[in-house]
């Protein structure tokens, strides 16, 4: 089985540093080095440094590119300026979450403009199926699936642009948040964004797969001496989750519409007609109207340390009133803390829930989320 | 205690037998190989004293910030104590795992469960293997 699984431009350095490499998505990826928690905590007060080539990333080009673009994503793409980098959804014609991904438009020296789409791993056959058929009888759209060719690594944390600045010839700490740029990472060309999913500030970097290995050591020695270290998927998952960050196949999936998810805010309907629009101006009535009855996503904070997990029932004396989609111990907060849906009468800050974690009824409430943010 | 005196189940809990009164008691902690495997461990759950239990079967519950992972017994009985206090001081189960690492003791009423649990080097045999 391990032999079908892709690598990474980084693998044989995960493998050669105790990485403990899982299947994620077709991909086999490091879960760990050593501790969860230290790589956790190392991005919350340092800097993690993460393999995330899994993720699938798709380059259009072509005068047609902004408007095939628009009439996918539920944001606007049209009205991007150099360098902004949009989160967004792609939803089906009913208005399901296809998959949420982050949209670049980027400028050569010349001022041509291409966009890169960055989709989850284990979204990215599918969507890049859907975007193949629609693209059938459109004029001016070059599509190129860069994936394999390209490696992407994210470095977060409070260090992590100090780290980058002697290493990249733009400084991120010069960009805005959720823009990027065409740069060089030593002699390799390198895309360049103030983009993360830890809740961290920081940056990813695309670079040529053949460079990967390179950039990636470069970035840890230049960051050893501020704490840097690699840092797996285990902790980009409890990073995640105390950013409240939705993560597809958990939190967002095709039965789910975003409005529900509480991405309404990645929804822009006014005068634009997209693959889904139709409905989700209804949706947008139905979830969030006074009398929706659909599951809305909420977070809770457990009682104990004990962590309720996925698929867990959330209730409310007898009453089954939703299901955890996301949950695990925090490192940073100490306390457990999950994400889940719940019917719209339980959604208020402060209600008290039971999760029946494996047989046994946990007290836990509804807080707010984000459950950290930075400070 | 030594490892190399103890024994071991297949699901990584180890065994230390000793004769109490006539009859026998089992002190049932988890391996360094388990506890080194599940990392960054946040939860122990451990059964009640007087609870019967049965070789193979599922003692508690431990659990690191990844998964929740069954805690198995390695041999039939009763459990006459537990190691509560563990639940509050996690770090012990890494730093003394044959010692103050303990999780139950059980009063071994059917022997029969003994003859399956390895020795010392078998096991390390198995933990090479999954490793």
């Amino acid at each position: 089985m391990t032999s079908t699984l892709a690598h990474t431009p980084m693998y044989d350095w995960h493998a050669a540093h105790g990485g403990r490499m899982v299947d994620f998505a077709g991909w086999s990826m490091p879960v760990q080095y050593r501790s969860i928690v230290t790589e956790h905590m190392a991005t919350r007060t340092a800097a993690g440094v993460f393999d995330i080539s899994h993720m699938g990333r798709l380059r259009f080009d072509g005068d047609g590119a902004a408007k095939f673009l628009d009439s996918l994503l539920t944001r606007r793409v049209g009205d991007m300026t150099s360098g902004q980098i949009r989160y967004s959804l792609m939803c089906s014609a009913d208005g399901g979450i296809l998959d949420d991904v982050l949209v670049y438009r980027i400028e050569d020296a010349g001022g041509v403009p291409h966009y890169w789409l960055v989709v989850n791993a284990g979204n990215r056959a599918k969507i890049v199926d859907w975007i193949n058929g629609r693209l059938e009888g459109v004029a001016d759209v070059e599509f190129s699936d860069l994936t394999e060719t390209t490696a992407m690594i994210a470095v977060q944390g409070p260090a992590a642009l100090d780290i980058l600045r002697p290493l990249v010839k733009h400084d991120a700490a010069e960009m805005k948040y959720y823009t990027g740029c065409e740069t060089e990472f030593a002699s390799h060309d390198a895309l360049l964004s103030r983009t993360g999913y830890t809740g961290e500030d920081g940056a990813e970097l695309i670079v040529p797969a053949a460079a990967g290995e390179h950039v990636w050591s470069a970035i840890l020695e230049q960051g050893k001496a501020a704490g840097a270290i690699a840092a797996g998927l285990g902790c980009r998952d409890t990073l995640r989750l105390e950013a409240a960050m939705p993560l597809y196949g958990h939190e967002l999936s095709e039965q789910i519409n975003p409005f529900q998810a509480g991405l309404g805010f990645a929804v822009n309907l006014k005068d634009r007609s997209f693959v889904g629009s139709d409905a989700l101006a209804r949706l947008k009535e139905d979830s969030t109207g006074p009398d929706s009855t659909g599951p809305r996503r909420i977070g809770l904070e457990m009682e104990g340390k004990r962590a309720a997990r996925e698929h867990c029932r959330i209730l409310v004396g007898e009453q089954s009133i939703g299901k955890v989609t996301s949950g695990s111990y925090s490192p940073t907060l100490e306390k457990s803390i999950a994400m889940g849906y719940v019917a719209p009468q339980h959604v208020e800050p402060g209600t008290e829930v039971m999760i029946d974690v494996r047989g046994k009824m946990q007290a836990a409430r509804v807080v707010k989320m984000p459950f950290y943010r930075r400070g | 205690m030594n490892p190399e005196n103890l024994l071991f189940a297949k699901t990584h809990e180890w065994v230390h037998v000793e004769d109490s009164d006539g009859a026998k008691i089992a002190t049932v902690g988890l391996s360094a190989f388990a506890i080194e495997a599940l990392t960054d461990l946040v939860f122990v759950d451990l059964p009640e004293v007087g609870r019967a239990v049965t070789a193979g079967e599922p003692l508690g519950e431990i659990e690191s910030v990844k998964a929740v992972s069954d805690l198995y017994s390695p041999v039939s009985g009763e459990v006459i104590e537990a190691n509560t206090p563990l639940a509050d001081d996690l770090e012990k189960l890494s730093e003394d795992v044959y010692g103050a690492g303990w999780l139950v003791k059980i009063k071994i009423g059917d022997e029969a469960g003994l003859a399956d649990l390895m020795d010392y080097a078998t096991y390390q045999k198995q933990c090479e293997e999954e490793a």
